[in-house]
């Protein structure tokens, strides 16, 4: 036995990501036989058990002897070439390791309630397992390698979740789209790891960013760690959803709404920002990089932001919300404020998951409808769900002291201060925080004020078949009109309402950032001796920008009110005079119909004019077919020899005989 | 002393005669007799370099010859008769029934 019990656990580190890998073989293997309850079961244990581990994990977590690693098992061996299944347990990890188990946790448990009348339901909990699995394989990885089986693996598990549905054509549709979206990304990622290895050698985060460390700072042209950086970018922004990736987000809201809240709002949208952060030694050296990822994160918080504020569907707000708050956080890594990030990570993994699975209990309490325009009113009908989607609401706006406020305005302050930053990052933020707040609260409004619009309420029965000929999932439909949600889904509401709350209270005083430091070591040093001089000096204008961001929280919440509340006849009015500018919005930019015309249509048609038509047809079909149609006209030709008179067989042997008989003479006699 | 080369010329003559048969008669008898005469030029040759060059092993190889055309012409005749039997024919070219 050992001494110490947290060795114990820090030893089998590998335990953590295999629990739910556990579950989900157990549920998928046998789930189809079992109870709902059973299934259940085995799911929440497995996950839940993750949880335990990750929380004794954080209890006896000390910095000073942090990081901790533990080794599985030899992977590869070529060489010098070495790659291990070996796990890792730093600052970082940890911080990532509570959020995918503890919101993963609580979105298990709410898919109990929210899945239970669904006819797959093992198969659902069984994918929900596989991705837990996969994600704590990607924040726990030593090595980009094991890294890249768990965000292969994320990619597979949203995939399969995407099109959990998969009788609909739309939702398989989006399966295949988030699917082939992220190889371009996944592409960018492996040809950053094949450099790795071709010029360190090694592809462990310690040995490269030791090796990293020798090489000066790229100041000028693009070097090297300037390539890798980018082509780590190119990977984040396919799995985070940044511009020009991001199409795929908004369509993977197909997927049932716990699946949105846990995969494309809290944790695996954010392994992208949690692969820029794990990589800042890399992107430190190189500014270039830099500069590229703080304004593909810039453009994409305000772009998707502004396309949140045309969207009617209910989910397909909260995914364009997502993917602008994502751009905050790569602002936040592009400006080297990682520690800013990775917070804004965790919070918004709280306020957003809680914001789905908010709205996945509207979906489910109005009978599958996601429409705002037939919401409203709903507060009286599900008071639980109003206050805690009220709190997210609040928080991802940015109010003081919610926990969007302390993530965001710290990113806001570094984007305007940092060595990286400039104002223009600042303005754009501010501007995009206004707008947040404004989508927002247009959707709170919309939602749960004025008066319910889907129907007469106490006609629930009719209502209620509306929505299940509008929508193939039937499951949320009792016939009853809005009504509440179960307790085991309001639960982990109450939960995330509470972390949404107080979650932001640790970055008070910079202790968040402190915590990391050590991770973002190389200039983070630096960086810290430079911030606390420029703190004294920096105080004044610190809270001045903070005031600005506020009052923009402000303004977004008395517009959307003005519009929305107040006066709502007016958006259509606007929306009108806009015409063009309106119609873009709402359009979407137009972008999904130009990358179709850019990208898939000259795909598809050159793939079946030269891929299917030529070479499949033509080449590959066409060498099979011929050989075949030409030993058919041989052999036609050959049979005739087999003619069953037995004397024809005899001559056919005597002439054999005599051939062989001569070619002996030949050889024996002329050659000799 | 008769040379070899008698020996061998009247051997192959023994064995393209029956050849012949065996290509042109169609009565399965006399195809079988045909087989029997291919064998016994093959054995004269046998006998005859067996004196030639006074080694026994080609007596000995004539006699394992002969057991074996033996037990042949048992397993053949009664093949034979069992054809007849069934087909009332002994034309080879009539007992067709494998053909395609």
């Amino acid at each position: 036995m050992t001494p110490n019990p947290y060795l114990w656990l820090v030893g089998h580190l590998w335990l953590v990501p295999l629990l739910p890998l556990a579950g989900a073989a157990i549920n998928g293997f046998f789930g189809r036989q079992w109870s709902k309850k059973a299934i259940s079961t085995v799911a929440l244990v497995f996950c839940g058990a993750a949880f335990v581990m990750a929380l004794g994990l954080a209890a006896g977590f000390s910095s000073a002897a942090a990081p901790y690693y533990c080794d599985l098992a030899h992977w590869i061996r070529s060489g010098s070439f070495q790659v291990d299944f070996s796990f890792y347990l730093d600052q970082l990890s940890l911080v990532m390791l509570l959020v995918v188990t503890g919101v993963g946790f609580l979105i298990h448990i709410y898919s109990v309630g929210y899945m239970w009348e669904d006819d797959g339901y093992y198969r659902f909990m069984s994918y929900m397992n596989l991705f837990m699995f996969f994600m704590l394989t990607l924040v726990l990885a030593k090595n980009y390698l094991v890294m890249f089986i768990g965000w292969e693996g994320v990619g597979l598990a949203s995939y399969l979740l995407i099109g959990y549905w998969f009788t609909k054509d739309s939702a398989a549709a989006a399966g295949k789209k988030a699917f082939i979206v992220n190889r371009i990304g996944d592409f960018g990622f492996l040809i950053a790891l094949f450099l790795m290895i071709k010029h360190f050698g090694s592809l462990d985060f310690t040995r490269v960013f030791a090796a990293v460390q020798t090489l000066p700072t790229e100041t000028a042209g693009v070097g090297l760690l300037t390539a890798i950086g980018l082509l780590l970018m190119v990977g984040a922004a396919g799995k985070s959803a940044q511009i020009p990736l991001y199409v795929w987000l908004p369509d993977a809201m197909e997927g049932p709404t716990p699946v949105s809240a846990l995969i494309h709002a809290a944790t695996m949208v954010t392994a992208g920002v949690y692969m820029v952060a794990r990589s800042s030694a890399i992107f430190e050296r190189a500014p270039m990089a830099m500069m590229v990822v703080a304004i593909i994160g810039t453009l994409t918080a305000l772009f998707a932001a502004t396309i949140g504020i045309a969207q009617t569907d209910i989910k397909k707000v909260l995914a364009y919300s997502t993917v602008s708050q994502l751009g905050y956080m790569f602002m936040a890594c592009g400006v080297g404020a990682f520690s800013a990030g990775i917070f804004h990570l965790m919070t918004h993994a709280f306020f957003k998951g809680l914001l789905f699975l908010a709205a996945g209990s509207v979906i489910h309490g109005i009978g599958g409808e996601q429409d705002m325009r037939k919401m409203g009113g709903l507060r009286q009908y599900m008071p639980w769900t109003f206050l805690t989607m009220t709190i997210a609401t609040f928080a991802i706006a940015g109010f003081p002291p919610f926990a969007g406020f302390f993530s965001k305005d710290e990113i806001l302050w570094k984007a305007y201060s940092s060595e990286y930053g400039s104002w223009v990052f600042w303005l754009i933020g501010i501007i995009t925080a206004f707008i947040t707040s404004f989508y927002m609260f247009r959707l709170w409004f919309l939602t749960f004020f004025r008066d319910y619009r889907g129907g007469n309420a106490n006609d629930g029965a009719d209502q209620s078949a509306n929505a299940h000929a509008a929508h193939d999932h039937s499951d949320h439909g009792h016939g009853h009109g809005p009504h509440e949600s179960p307790w085991v889904m309001l639960g982990p509401l109450v939960v995330l309402a509470f972390l949404s709350l107080v979650g932001g209270w640790i970055g008070i005083g910079g202790r968040f950032e402190h915590f990391l430091a050590p991770v973002f070591q190389s200039g983070g040093v630096a960086e810290l001796a430079h911030e606390t001089a420029g703190e004294a000096a920096g105080t004044g204008t610190e809270t001045l920008l903070m005031l600005i961001s506020v009052g923009a929280a402000f303004l977004g919440l008395f517009l959307a009110w003005t519009l929305y509340f107040r006066r709502p006849q007016l958006p259509a009015r606007i929306a009108a005079s806009l015409g063009g500018l309106y119609q873009a919005v709402a359009h979407k930019y137009y972008i999904d119909e130009l990358y179709n015309v850019l990208f898939v249509k000259p795909l598809i048609d050159g793939s079946t004019a030269i891929l299917w038509h030529g070479v499949d047809q033509n080449v590959i079909d066409a060498t099979v077919n011929n050989s075949a149609s030409a030993a058919r006209h041989v052999s036609d030709n050959v049979r005739h020899m087999q003619s069953g008179n037995l004397r024809s067989y005899a001559g056919w042997v005597a002439a054999g005989g005599a051939v062989v008989i001569a070619y002996m003479i030949w050889m024996g006699v002329w050659v000799r | 002393m008769v040379p070899l080369s008698y020996y061998l010329v009247l051997s192959g003559i023994l064995f393209v005669c029956g050849v012949l048969g065996f290509l042109i008669k169609r009565n399965i008898i006399t195809i079988f007799m045909s087989i029997e005469l291919m064998l016994n030029g093959v054995n004269l040759s046998f006998v005859a370099f067996a004196a030639h060059w006074h080694a026994l092993s080609g007596q000995v190889f004539v006699f394992f010859v002969m057991v074996v055309a033996a037990a042949e012409a048992a397993v053949g005749l009664a093949i034979i008769i069992a054809v007849y039997r069934t087909r009332e024919t002994l034309n080879v070219d009539q007992v067709n029934l494998l053909k395609l």
